[in-house]
């Protein structure tokens, strides 16, 4: 796998790479600022683009901007962007283009390892990486007579693993569950919150984070 | 801010009757004073042609001040507001250099002028008004009534010509020293929670490492225990120095100003939101920065306390005035506590002549309106 990385704390930078080497996934351009990331991106179509939200020259959200930018230039280009912080804000603009190969996490993440890497494949394969941080805020952001009030405790955990991208396979192992029980599960939730079911991984997670995005204005 | 400023002054009050009776009797007794003090004078310029006349007319012009003072501070009891003095600052030097000072001061000349009048017809009216006390009804409301007519003639004479000004210094002084204790106040606390946070979180980092590094070939299982308990610290910390960055400026600020803050703020909001942002350019920074935790503020306080369905927030920048209000549906009857958050807001605000007001019927909902007057800065950049 071929990934183009923006960060431009050396430090973070080589550590990164360092990891993703390590699980043999290749970087083929790791740049330090926004305007050389959009010719790395053009120039190399990578798999996935690791991006840092804050970056020269600007030191705003340049990073973001760059990866939005990337992806209406090439219409889903995967990519995976980590911040110091998360926002709301943020991550509605990156999944507004409605398709997958989004990413959007904490670099705290990125010391559970096995996560990221997990997280770095998804994305590429054209799936989706959610920080808990915005799936909670989203999850806890309801009114009284929305569906999500109707979910047991238990589906109100399997919806979150979904809303952050995980696979039924991905959520049975995090919940020490089987994969059928997880499938029930969804099944109920998909039911009490009146979306249609898809096979897709990858359609059912998006559909879910445009309910949670939508019911609190509903 | 007025309110505050007024009762930082002394006296305020207005005297009782009893008060302006013994006021009248020190009136009347002053004349007395008064009349030496002009003699003292005319005796000190006569005598200016020998040496002697020099330090005679500096200590005669400080006695006029005293008196002077002294019946600023009676006309002031006898209106109910302080009259403050109008003198230039004196500075240290010879006698020549202060004669010089006192004598291009206009206040000093207005003191003269007072002290013609206050032995002529101030005395007329100080001594009618004293006279005239123990014969009711005339004394109970005329003597008063003579009393503030002579302290209003006083006050006319010897009150500072730029009253306004001086209540601007006030104003100035007293948000000046509430923006300074507030980054102290501010400085402390961030300085606390480094040290209780992300700093006691790296030292147990760094324990658990050191320990794990001796382990690691001892005994493996454990070494990687340690390492992922130290992981695990180092996420808390990363989340102590998040939201402590948060408190002192959030960086979606720094990224999409105010009208994005806010924004992110709202989809943060637990209850639906309305935004109506119009800028067409940035405040300056600490501005910004201050509109935006009032916002945060007044937004957590609805979310809090209001049990409102529906919130908004709605900021302009018209005539040179930057305007945020937030408001909802909830049950109202807020109001601004000395502790309270509003009250924070409302120092903060103050270093920029921003105001604060409440408007929140008890039952009909609550508005919150800030209003800073600033320049917008149009941005090229994005």
């Amino acid at each position: 796998m071929r990934v183009v990385l923006a960060e431009d704390l050396a430090l973070l930078r080589d550590g990164i790479v360092r990891i993703l080497t390590a699980h043999d996934i290749r970087v083929v351009e790791a740049v330090d600022n926004g305007p050389s990331l959009l010719k790395a991106i053009t120039e190399h179509r990578p798999d996935v683009a690791v991006v840092d939200v804050r970056l020269p020259p600007t030191f705003t959200d340049e990073g973001l901007r760059a990866a939005l930018a990337a992806r209406e230039r090439i219409p889903g280009l995967p990519v995976l962007v980590v911040s110091q912080y998360v926002e709301q804000l943020y991550a509605r603009e990156l999944l507004s283009q409605g398709t997958g190969g989004v990413g959007y996490l904490l670099k705290d993440r990125i010391s559970d390892v096995a996560q990221f890497i997990d997280a770095v494949h998804r994305v590429a394969g054209g799936g989706t990486a959610m920080d808990p941080e915005v799936i909670g805020a989203l999850l806890s952001r309801h009114r009284d007579d929305s569906p999500i009030a109707s979910l047991t405790p238990r589906e109100h955990e399997v919806l979150s693993h979904m809303a952050e991208g995980r696979s039924n396979a991905a959520i049975a192992a995090a919940m020490f569950i089987t994969e059928k029980a997880v499938g029930k599960h969804t099944n109920a939730i998909f039911g009490k919150l009146a979306l249609e079911q898809s096979e897709d991984d990858n359609r059912r997670v998006l559909a879910v984070l445009a309910f949670l995005d939508s019911s609190p204005r509903s | 801010m007025n309110l505050m400023d007024t009762a930082r002054l002394p006296d305020p009050r207005p005297a009782d009757r009893w008060a302006l009776f013994g006021i009248a009797v020190a009136l009347v007794g002053l004349w007395v004073v008064g009349l030496v003090t002009l003699i003292f004078l005319i005796l000190a310029v006569a005598l200016l042609i020998i040496w002697i006349g020099l330090p005679l007319l500096l200590a005669a012009l400080a006695v006029l001040r005293w008196l002077a003072r002294l019946h600023r501070r009676l006309a002031g009891r006898v209106l109910g507001v302080a009259i403050l003095d109008p003198y230039l600052p004196l500075p240290g030097g010879g006698p020549f250099v202060r004669l010089r000072v006192r004598l291009t001061d206009r206040a000093t000349w207005r003191d003269l002028a007072w002290l013609f009048e206050v032995l002529t017809l101030g005395f007329a009216l100080q001594l009618t008004a004293l006279i005239s006390f123990p014969f009711l009804p005339l004394g109970w409301w005329g003597s008063p009534l003579l009393l503030r007519m002579d302290a209003g003639i006083t006050r006319l004479l010897l009150a500072s010509q730029d009253e306004r000004l001086h209540q601007r210094i006030d104003e100035l002084e007293s948000s000046r020293q509430d923006t300074v204790d507030h980054s102290a106040a501010e400085l402390r606390r961030i300085e606390r929670d480094l040290h209780d946070g992300a700093q006691a979180q790296l030292v147990a980092l760094g324990m658990n490492l050191g320990l794990a590094e001796e382990l690691v070939t001892r005994d493996p299982a454990a070494a990687a225990e340690l390492i992922a308990e130290a992981r695990t610290s180092s996420t808390t910390a990363l989340s102590d120095l998040r939201s402590l960055v948060r408190g002192i400026h959030p960086p979606v600020l720094a990224d999409r100003g105010l009208a994005g803050a806010v924004q992110a703020q709202a989809l943060a909001h637990p209850r639906p939101v309305d935004v109506d942002i119009v800028l067409d350019g940035r405040p300056p920074a600490p501005v910004e920065s201050a509109v935006y935790f009032a916002v945060a503020e007044m937004l957590t306080n609805s979310a809090k306390h209001a049990a409102a369905q529906h919130t908004w927030v709605w900021i302009r920048h018209d005539d040179g005035v930057l305007t945020a209000m937030v408001g909802d549906d909830g049950v109202g009857g807020a109001q601004m506590t000395a502790e309270g958050g509003l009250t924070g807001v409302q120092r903060r605000l103050a270093a920029f002549d921003g105001t604060l007001s409440v408007a929140s019927p008890l039952g009909g909902g609550t508005i919150v309106t800030v209003k800073v007057p600033c320049v917008l800065r149009v941005s090229t950049a994005a």
